[in-house]
């Protein structure tokens, strides 16, 4: 049996492989070569070596101010939406009525696309601001919490869901263990179902950090950018850069390099980091 | 069973991607044409079903979604559905797109181009003609401009718009108008300056143009050559004169421009909640095509945005084109000779004007049009009337030159934030220099 499927493997292989070169791989390889070239379309290319990494961050700020601002929104979010959706998850599984419903509507905000929350949000906002006589593109400030706001508000109810599961799955001896030997409800949530739930954790901050950093429908949608490119995120000037220059795609493919990279190493990190302190029951 | 079963699927399958090969393998010459504009899309499909009846050719009309024709050119021509027939928008476009753009100075459509120096040449070759004219200006509902001449309460000395031929009687006029927007059931007399990142370039580029056209034509600057690589934005001034008028005179106040996008001008025009908005001649489909919609079509009018410049009581709209047409020079010979023989078709026989007039709507720059062969929507109408005034000199578009979308872009948040308060004129000023020349030296 064994010899048999070893034999067959590269035929079992080939579909998805050829899917898998066809959609991942021949792609990633393209890109990288095209941030080396300057090209019109892919298929018109010239070689230029690494002048567009060179103009990525010399030609001008745009680029390491989205990475600034990038950063600052991703620490941020990271943090209230994890704990927000924490708070909600202990919420939802004690035993109240009504628990299932509540779980619902905190999720549905996750199903509707980027592009149409950040519209919505734009209305609110500016609905909320024209009492001031301004609207979110009068400071950068207001584009960073609505972007804040925002991306809470859509990732809150996923989050909760994933640490729902984790918290379900302490078991039950653990607490009561604690209950006997006198733990206040603190210690009970520190000691043991923080620690318990440290997967989920890892989890959730891997989603939220990955998603932060590469937010670009909501950030298009709500600011697209103004005031003055300060709310730019790097998704959307890799986009801008791409398209706004005659002659700067192979720019914009640098930066997409680097944004990958970037990216990467922060989620292996961060994986890294996280996972250490995951316990095993 | 089973087996039987997923033997007809696979044969299905496979026949199914057989089929999707060889469908253009009939002997047909197909060719492709990338259209820039949604709103006439299907005016397009019943000229190329037209054309396919006449002749057996097949003109297959795709659309680039709103704002999105660089991104689909760019994806469309690295694969082997390319568009024949494309468009450029000016020698920036030419610069982006020349190695595909094939030499048309002995094809037929160029023969008859009434205006020759209106083509992307380069070389003394002929890369991209020009399709369709349009114009800008100040569009005005004259049933509102009417009724204030009427006004008791008016205070200035004007009695009507063709009395109006310089800024400071514009001037004049609407603040006065502004004053009495009761009155009149109005809520201002500029429809909102829309500033949202995107929805800007009615200012960036449109209004941009008038300074621009004033500083080169005062320095005798050779639009081809390097010297437009730096500007001065010495009429400045009357940048200002007008976009001020046009923020401070509206139905919203200036620190909530940042949202309002081009469509809420439009409607804000078209259900008569203001009296002037400036725009072109495409904007006649937008108009008509709202809801509720107030003004009728014989009260639409223009009028050229006098900014205060010496002289502008000669001044016209503003009229010229970005839509330069293209035969991919990457297709093959004979897709690309039955390319030019479509748009030689569609600007030259009797039935391919009759849609290029009435379907399109286009004013068409070519010697082929008679003086009946004019679209007949009223914003085509008006320019045709200003382009035919003696003695009024018209504003060519030399927006086409301004370095990249990036200083547009950059210039743009500089209005926005001035409109907000939150930046100075000079501010405004700077940004315009400076981005100016760093984008000129990025090009490449």
């Amino acid at each position: 049996m064994q010899k048999t499927l070893k034999k067959y493997l590269p035929i079992f292989v080939l579909p998805t492989g050829v899917a898998f070169a066809i959609s991942f791989l021949i792609p990633f390889v393209m890109g990288l070569y095209l941030s080396f070239t300057k090209f019109t379309t892919v298929t018109n290319t010239e070689w230029v070596g690494f002048s567009n990494y060179i103009r990525a961050f010399t030609a001008d700020d745009n680029f390491v101010n989205a990475l600034k601002f990038t950063v600052k929104f991703t620490i941020v979010s990271i943090i209230t939406i994890n704990v927000f959706a924490f708070i909600l998850a202990l919420l939802l599984t004690k035993s109240m009525k009504g628990t299932n419903l509540f779980r619902t509507v905190f999720f549905m905000p996750n199903l509707i696309g980027g592009i149409v929350l950040g519209y919505i949000w734009n209305l609110l906002i500016n609905g909320v601001l024209a009492y001031f006589s301004v609207d979110i593109t009068y400071d950068a400030k207001y584009g960073f919490w609505g972007l804040v706001i925002l991306m809470n508000w859509q990732l809150i109810g996923y989050m909760m869901v994933i640490y729902i599961a984790g918290l379900q799955n302490i078991p039950n001896d653990l607490k009561e263990a604690a209950a006997i030997d006198g733990a206040t409800n603190r210690q009970t949530l520190f000691k043991i179902t923080i620690p318990m739930v440290m997967p989920s954790v890892t989890i959730c901050t891997f989603l939220t950090l990955t998603n932060s950093f590469k937010l670009f429908d909501q950030n298009l949608a709500l600011t697209a950018g103004a005031p003055a490119k300060e709310t730019q995120m790097l998704a959307l000037d890799i986009f801008n850069t791409f398209y706004g220059r005659t002659g700067w795609q192979g720019v914009g493919q640098a930066k997409a390099v680097i944004f990958f990279i970037l990216v990467a190493l922060i989620a292996f990190i961060q994986l890294r980091l996280t996972g250490r302190r995951e316990v095993e029951t | 069973m089973k087996k039987i079963l997923s033997i007809l699927l696979a044969a299905v399958i496979i026949t199914l991607s057989f089929a999707a090969c060889n469908r253009n393998d009939n002997g047909i010459t197909v060719i492709r044409y990338l259209n820039f504009k949604p709103e006439i899309a299907p005016a397009y499909e019943k000229i190329a079903d037209a054309y396919e009846k006449e002749t057996g050719v097949r003109v297959i009309i795709d659309t680039a979604a709103n704002n999105t024709y660089e991104q689909t050119l760019t994806a469309k021509m690295a694969t082997a559905e390319a568009p024949t027939l494309f468009q450029i928008n000016g020698p920036k476009g030419y610069a982006n797109w020349k190695d595909y753009c094939a030499d048309l100075t002995d094809s037929e459509l160029y023969k008859h181009l009434t205006d020759k120096a209106l083509a992307i040449k380069s070389d003394g070759k002929v890369y991209g003609i020009p399709y369709v004219v349009e114009g800008y200006g100040i569009i005005y509902n004259s049933e509102i401009t009417d009724k204030y001449f009427t006004l008791p309460e008016k205070a200035t000395e004007i009695d009507s718009m063709d009395e109006i031929d310089s800024f400071e009687k514009l001037k004049a006029v609407v603040e006065d108008m502004q004053k009495n927007k009761e009155k009149l059931g109005i809520d201002g007399v500029f429809a909102s300056t829309s500033l949202k990142t995107g929805e800007d370039w009615r200012w960036q580029t449109h209004l941009a143009n008038i300074p621009l056209y004033y500083e080169f034509k005062s320095k005798n600057t050779d639009l081809t050559s390097d010297a437009t690589k730096t500007i001065d934005f010495t009429f400045s001034k009357n940048y200002r004169n007008i976009f001020d008028l046009y923020i401070n005179n509206s139905t919203v106040s200036p620190k909530q421009l940042g949202t309002k996008i081009v469509e809420d001008s439009m409607a804000e025009f078209a259900l008569g909640k203001c009296a002037m908005v400036q725009n072109g001649n495409w904007a006649w489909e937008q108009i008509n095509g709202i809801e509720g919609n107030k003004v009728k079509s014989q009260n639409i009018k223009y009028l050229p945005i006098y900014t205060g410049v010496e002289g502008e009581e000669k001044q016209g709209l503003c009229i010229g084109t970005e839509n330069y047409i293209c035969v991919n020079s990457k297709a093959d010979e004979k897709e690309q000779q039955a390319a030019k023989d479509f748009i030689y078709w569609m600007y030259s026989s009797d039935a391919g004007k009759k849609y290029v007039t009435e379907d399109l709507g286009f004013i068409a720059p070519f010697d082929t049009f008679d003086d009946s062969e004019k679209p007949d929507d009223p914003l085509a109408q008006e320019i045709i009337r200003w382009m035919e005034k003696d003695e009024i000199t018209t504003i060519d578009w030399n927006f086409t030159i301004f370095p990249s979308q990036n200083f547009k872009e950059d210039f743009g948040s500089a209005l926005l934030q001035y409109a907000q308060g939150t930046k100075d004129w000079n501010y405004v000023e700077k940004t315009v220099v400076d981005k100016w020349k760093s984008e000129s030296e990025a090009a490449q």
